[in-house]
């Protein structure tokens, strides 16, 4: 947005915006030098800023907000109450960054990166550093990350360091310095991405006239970094992106970075070793995988060699690594090198092994290790932030100026006992970058996060990264877990970029099938019931809004002959929500309660809330399946059920008003799985899961409603609630104007074959999907699941309606009608089972062998 | 003197295992006082995939994949190896314990250095601060590294008993201190953790030793056990290895296996499976001397 296509005349320019912008003294500010003048590079956002004016900017913020949950940005807190749907959040205003000064930035992070992957190769290799005493072995040793095991492993393309970050912020004089290395699987490239892709659409013309540097070629470089590397080169590589799973906080990014960059998304339990390989388990064949970037941390990558009580690795995988026949990114042991206390020996390492000096200021750092260090660091405790070792990766810190004196003896003799044990580090306070709160701009602590890929040529840098602000100015240390904003990082170039995207087909190194046709039987198995359980909340809101309806009608006119008819929905909405009800009047005279509680108690098992919660959850484990638009539908879904069970409607009346905006989301998330969705193997399984259900509902409602056998007027009355329930009303008017009802109704609802609302419809369905779902071994016998489609559908055809419409020897129940749908039940049922059985068969968990005690005659 | 070691590992499975994935240190290494003849390792069911590595200690690791369904596993290795005593200086005149540490704290010899990482904790040996007090007794001020440490030896064999039924695989090493019970697995834990408390680089090592009838009787097959005792380094000389389940100076009727900071660097056999259930574990070792008569 330039300045002068916006008419800023006659506008309240608002000075409000920045001028009690105040950076505290001492800290470096990205916009405001010490002296009080802006830096000439902000400028430009500034008076594109007064431009929009303050109303517009929030209207911006808005909008990216609305962007980022419309997406399904999430990062997730143990402990939120929000639990697995907190939204990101992302400040409308980017961060500057000239291009000269990013072009020296990024010399110094390429030369960090070199070093460290020359000292990791060096440290599982032939540990020369280690022999010549240039890294304590204490050091190594003492660092959970060293993983033994590892020794000797050969990395591919000698680059075990395939992904860098560095956290970096600036010194009071400006310069960046870094404050920490993530070598172990950095995170947040994915985060940095869809800041831009938000920003740059809430800002077009900002961004556009800004000529920001684009970030798709770090993401093409990181496709061709894993190609390149893995073993596999004579067919194109198949990659994965493991996860630990859906309940991991960044497990949004895992997934959005999988589909990004085409890759396939595993946890280790879709994962096996087998003839020295890793293999992707799908429905009853084994896919090979070629290469791995792994979001597990490496210790609880392999059950085998090391630790044993990891859920989330593949047994053999690091003898599959060994061997040769897979490369895992980054390499497994390469957390090592997030051990605080190897900065300190980084300037030595780097005149060592580069024969230059260290580019980039780092934080200052000593190793308690090291005598001289130690004694600083024990004179010096109060300006230090110490980090003790015994947490895994120095999470945990101490600041030295929040300890009583008690404390810091303690501390202190700790530290002698066992000085290799401690690190100690420099209390750097974090500059300040301009962040939009309360429609004001103020100075925030401000950390960004650097991502390079290991190329072949080098390190590449993504021109940009994650910015992390604090809300509260007084953070000293900025972390997602603080509850922080994200921010886009804006590298100026001086002329505009070709706008490029990582779409399939430009880049040469993408695989020319498209592999979203690898169902894992885990994937195979969610989408399976999310297709069961879209439809059962579906069915279960339909039959909830016409029994509804029925109880209000009730109210209005006192009609005895309405009883029976609503003891039927009663008693289908029982069979439906599985629920144990007594039959009594009890619930007949007063249904209010019991109806409010299966559309909102959460809490009442097999309730609405609970079929929703189930439906979301599925979903959240194969997002990486479902479309953006799919889950713009999901994200809805979930906001109304978090609204229907925090404002619970206390009237049935409020019940309806949130019935029915979910009846059409319900049915907006069928039809775009039916439309947005490739019907390749995964569609296959989620159709069959929603066609089953359909069918077992209606059975269900069919045996609650007309088995037993009431006078005309009843009947009527019952016939309609059906007929509305399976929306099915019009068909029936227009085609039986007279007629046996019940005869009518089971002709529609029950064998005809065109009706998508017909069981018969769904179970000729389900035929066709069993016919196209892959038969391992079984050549060509036919299933256990087709053999009951078959027997289901050939009983469905023949069954005489005129029979089942009548009632049994004591003319008070249809008794054929009730045995053919109990029947009907039970062999769907056992569908589901056969499915089960054949398709999503989980391999148990391994187990370990015992091992054999020394010094015993077993 | 040199010996026939054949050691029978044997996994029988409540129900078939689809696939197994496993690590052996069962093949003999060669140390200053051994040379490994001939090693070789008998997998049944035949494993889909058998490869062996170098670990950084220089043990050899059998990594090995069984892939077809079975319901027992037998894992067989058998070795020559040829075993000669330490060559050790007298104990008494061997640098005061003390003087030792000192020397390993500081020297930047890469032999010194490599022998730090056995200062360090190791995953079934967490600093115990009464095992070291214990030590005390026989590492007294000023006392010679070697005699200091054969004094030791002696003290856990008499303080200690030897119960194979006190103690598991998963014992911490504070119970066996605190009931005075346990296995060579255990004193040998005990006293590198007590070692290591000192200032002294302590090792694990496993291995088996030569046991003989009593004096008129035949030897029984299959009766004989894996065993286990500890090294700590001398500088300039190298480790140096006691038995203190046998109160004695390792000679050449130890034959080590694998050396490394504690037993879960070097356990035997473990692994991982699919399937199978519960399941038992019989290991069966027999360990001949190699008489002229018997040398083929």
């Amino acid at each position: 947005m330039t300045i002068s296509n916006q008419p800023t005349a006659g506008f309240i320019a608002p000075p409000t915006l920045i001028d009690d912008y105040r950076p505290a003294p001492g800290v470096f500010d990205e916009m405001r030098a010490a002296d009080g003048s802006l830096r000439p590079h902000w400028q430009y956002l500034l008076e594109a800023l007064r431009g929009l004016g303050p109303g517009e900017i929030d209207s911006r913020r808005r909008e990216a907000r609305r962007l980022i949950r419309d997406n399904g940005v999430t990062y997730n807190i143990q402990g939120d109450p929000r639990g697995m749907s907190r939204p990101w959040e992302l400040d409308p205003l980017p961060l500057l960054i000239q291009g000269q000064e990013w072009a020296e930035l990024e010399r110094g992070l390429i030369q960090r990166a070199e070093l460290l992957n020359l000292m990791l190769v060096d440290l599982y290799g032939e540990r020369e550093l280690v022999r010549r005493g240039l890294i304590p072995i204490e050091l190594i040793h003492g660092h959970a990350g060293y993983l033994l095991p590892c020794h000797g492993v050969e990395f591919s393309g000698n680059k075990p360091l395939v992904l860098f970050a560095a956290d970096l912020t600036r010194t009071a004089e400006g310069r960046w310095q870094v404050i920490a290395d993530r070598t172990q699987s950095p995170s947040g490239a994915g985060y940095a991405l869809e800041n831009r892709i938000v920003l740059s659409r809430v800002l077009p013309s900002l961004f556009r006239d800004s000529h920001v540097h684009r970030l798709a070629n770090f993401y093409r470089g990181v496709r061709r970094a894993m190609n390149r590397l893995a073993p596999n080169q004579e067919d194109l590589a198949r990659i994965a992106l493991m996860t630990p799973g859906p309940s991991h906080a960044a497990h949004f990014e895992h997934s959005y970075l999988a589909n990004y960059l085409g890759f396939l998304l595993v946890q280790g339990s879709d994962l096996s070793v087998r003839d020295g390989a890793l293999w992707l388990r799908t429905l009853g064949r084994l896919e090979r995988i070629d290469g791995l970037l792994r979001r597990v941390d490496d210790v609880w990558c392999d059950t085998l060699e090391l630790r044993e009580d990891s859920l989330l690795g593949v047994p053999g995988l690091l003898a599959a690594v060994r061997a040769g026949n897979v490369v895992v990114a980054n390499a497994l042991g390469s957390g090592v090198l997030e051990h605080p206390g190897l900065m300190a020996r980084l300037p030595k390492l780097c005149q060592h092994l580069l024969g230059e000096e260290l580019l980039l200021p780092q934080v200052r750092t000593w190793w308690c290790g090291d005598a001289e260090d130690c004694a600083y660091v024990l004179a010096n405790l109060q300006q230090l932030v110490i980090r003790s070792l015994d947490d895994l990766y120095g999470a945990g810190h101490v600041f030295g100026h929040a300890l009583s004196a008690a404390e810091r003896e303690t501390l202190m003799a700790t530290i002698r006992a066992q000085p290799t044990r401690f690190v100690a580090q420099e209390d750097v306070k974090p500059s300040t970058a301009p962040a939009y709160l309360d429609s004001r701009i103020a100075p925030r602590p401000f950390v960004l996060r650097s991502f390079l890929v290991g190329e072949e040529d080098g390190y590449a840098v993504m021109p940009g990264g994650l910015g992390r602000l604090a809300r509260d100015p007084e953070t000293p240390i900025v972390s997602n877990q603080l509850g922080g904003l994200g921010k886009d990082t804006w590298v100026l170039a001086s002329e505009p970029e070709r706008q490029e995207t990582l779409s399939i087909g430009s880049d040469r190194t993408v695989p020319a099938q498209l592999q979203d046709s690898e169902v894992s039987s885990r994937v195979a198995d969610n989408l399976f019931w999310i297709g069961r359980y879209a439809e059962r909340a579906e069915g279960l809101v339909r039959l909830l809004r016409v029994t509804i309806l029925k109880v209000s009608d009730r109210f209005n006119f006192t009609d005895d002959q309405e009883a029976d008819c609503l003891r039927s929905l009663l008693r289908a909405l029982a069979h439906q929500s599985q629920a144990v009800i007594d039959e009594s009047q009890v619930w007949l005279d007063d249904p209010a309660p019991e109806l409010l509680a299966l559309t909102t108690d959460s809490d009442r098992l097999g309730g609405l809330p609970q079929t929703l919660q189930a439906l979301i959850q599925a979903a959240w484990s194969v997002r990486e399946r479902l479309s953006n638009d799919t889950w713009r539908i999901v994200n809805d879904i979930e906001k109304r059920l978090r609204r229907l069970t925090r404002f619970a409607p206390q009237a049935l009346g409020g019940a309806l008003d949130v019935l029915d905006p979910l009846i059409t989301s319900l049915v907006a998330f069928s039809g775009l799985t039916q439309e947005n969705m490739t019907h390749n193997e995964g569609w296959h399984f989620l159709e069959s899961g929603r066609r089953l259900e359909r069918g077992a509902n209606l059975a269900r409602l069919m045996r609650a409603t007309l088995v037993v056998v009431t006078s005309e007027q009843e009947e009527n009355l019952t016939i309609e609630a059906v007929l509305g329930v399976t929306d099915s009303l019009m068909t029936y008017r227009r085609r039986y104007q007279g007629g046996t009802r019940v005869g009518a109704l089971l002709d529609l609802v029950l064998q005809d074959e065109t009706n998508p609302r017909s069981l018969a419809y769904q179970v000729v369905r389900l035929q066709h999907l069993l016919a196209q779902m892959p038969q391992c071994g079984l050549g060509p016998q036919r299933s256990q699941g087709q053999k009951i489609i078959m027997r289901l559908l050939t009983d469905l055809r023949l069954a005489e309606i005129d029979q089942l419409a009548s009632a049994g020897a004591n003319g008070s129940r249809r008794e054929a009608l009730e045995q053919r749908l109990i029947t009907i039940e039970a062999a769907l049922a056992s569908l589901s089972n056969a499915l089960t059985a054949q398709y999503f068969h989980h391999e148990e968990r391994p187990h370990h062998l015992i091992e054999p005690r020394q010094g015993i005659t077993q | 003197m040199k010996y026939h070691v054949k050691h029978v590992t044997r996994y029988v499975y409540a129900a078939p295992v689809s696939l197994c994935h496993s690590i052996a240190h069962l093949k003999p290494r060669s140390t200053p006082q051994q040379r490994c003849l001939t090693a070789n390792l008998r997998i049944s069911p035949w494993p889909s995939v058998a490869r062996e590595h170098r670990d950084l200690f220089e043990n050899r690791v059998n990594y090995f994949s069984i892939q077809q369904a079975h319901s027992t596993l037998e894992i067989t290795a058998t070795s020559e190896i040829e075993v000669q005593a330490q060559q050790l200086p007298p104990f008494d005149v061997t640098p005061a314990w003390e003087q030792v540490v000192e020397q390993l704290r500081t020297d930047n010899d890469p032999e010194c250095i490599a022998a730090r990482l056995f200062l360090l904790p190791s995953p079934a040996i967490s600093q115990l601060k009464a095992a070291t007090d214990l030590a005390r007794e026989s590492f007294t001020p000023g006392r010679p590294l070697l005699a200091a440490a054969e004094a030791f030896t002696a003290q856990i064999f008499e303080q200690f008993e030897y119960d194979p039924s006190f103690t598991t695989i998963a014992t911490p090493l504070n119970l066996v201190l605190q009931h005075k019970r346990g296995v060579c697995q255990d004193f040998a834990h005990l006293a590198i953790a007590a070692l290591r408390g000192l200032g002294i680089a302590a090792r694990y090592v496993s291995g088996y030793l030569e046991t003989l009838p009593p004096p008129g009787q035949p030897k029984l097959r299959g009766a004989d056990a894996s065993h286990a005792w500890f090294a700590l380094f001398l500088p300039g000389h190298g480790w140096v290895d006691f038995d203190p389940t046998n109160r004695c100076v390792v000679g050449d009727q130890h034959i080590t296996t694998a050396v490394g900071r504690d037993y879960q660097d070097v356990t035997p056999v473990r692994g991982v499976f699919y399937g199978g259930g519960a399941h038992e574990l019989t290991v069966a070792v027999d360990v001949d001397r190699l008489t002229p008569a018997t040398i083929r």
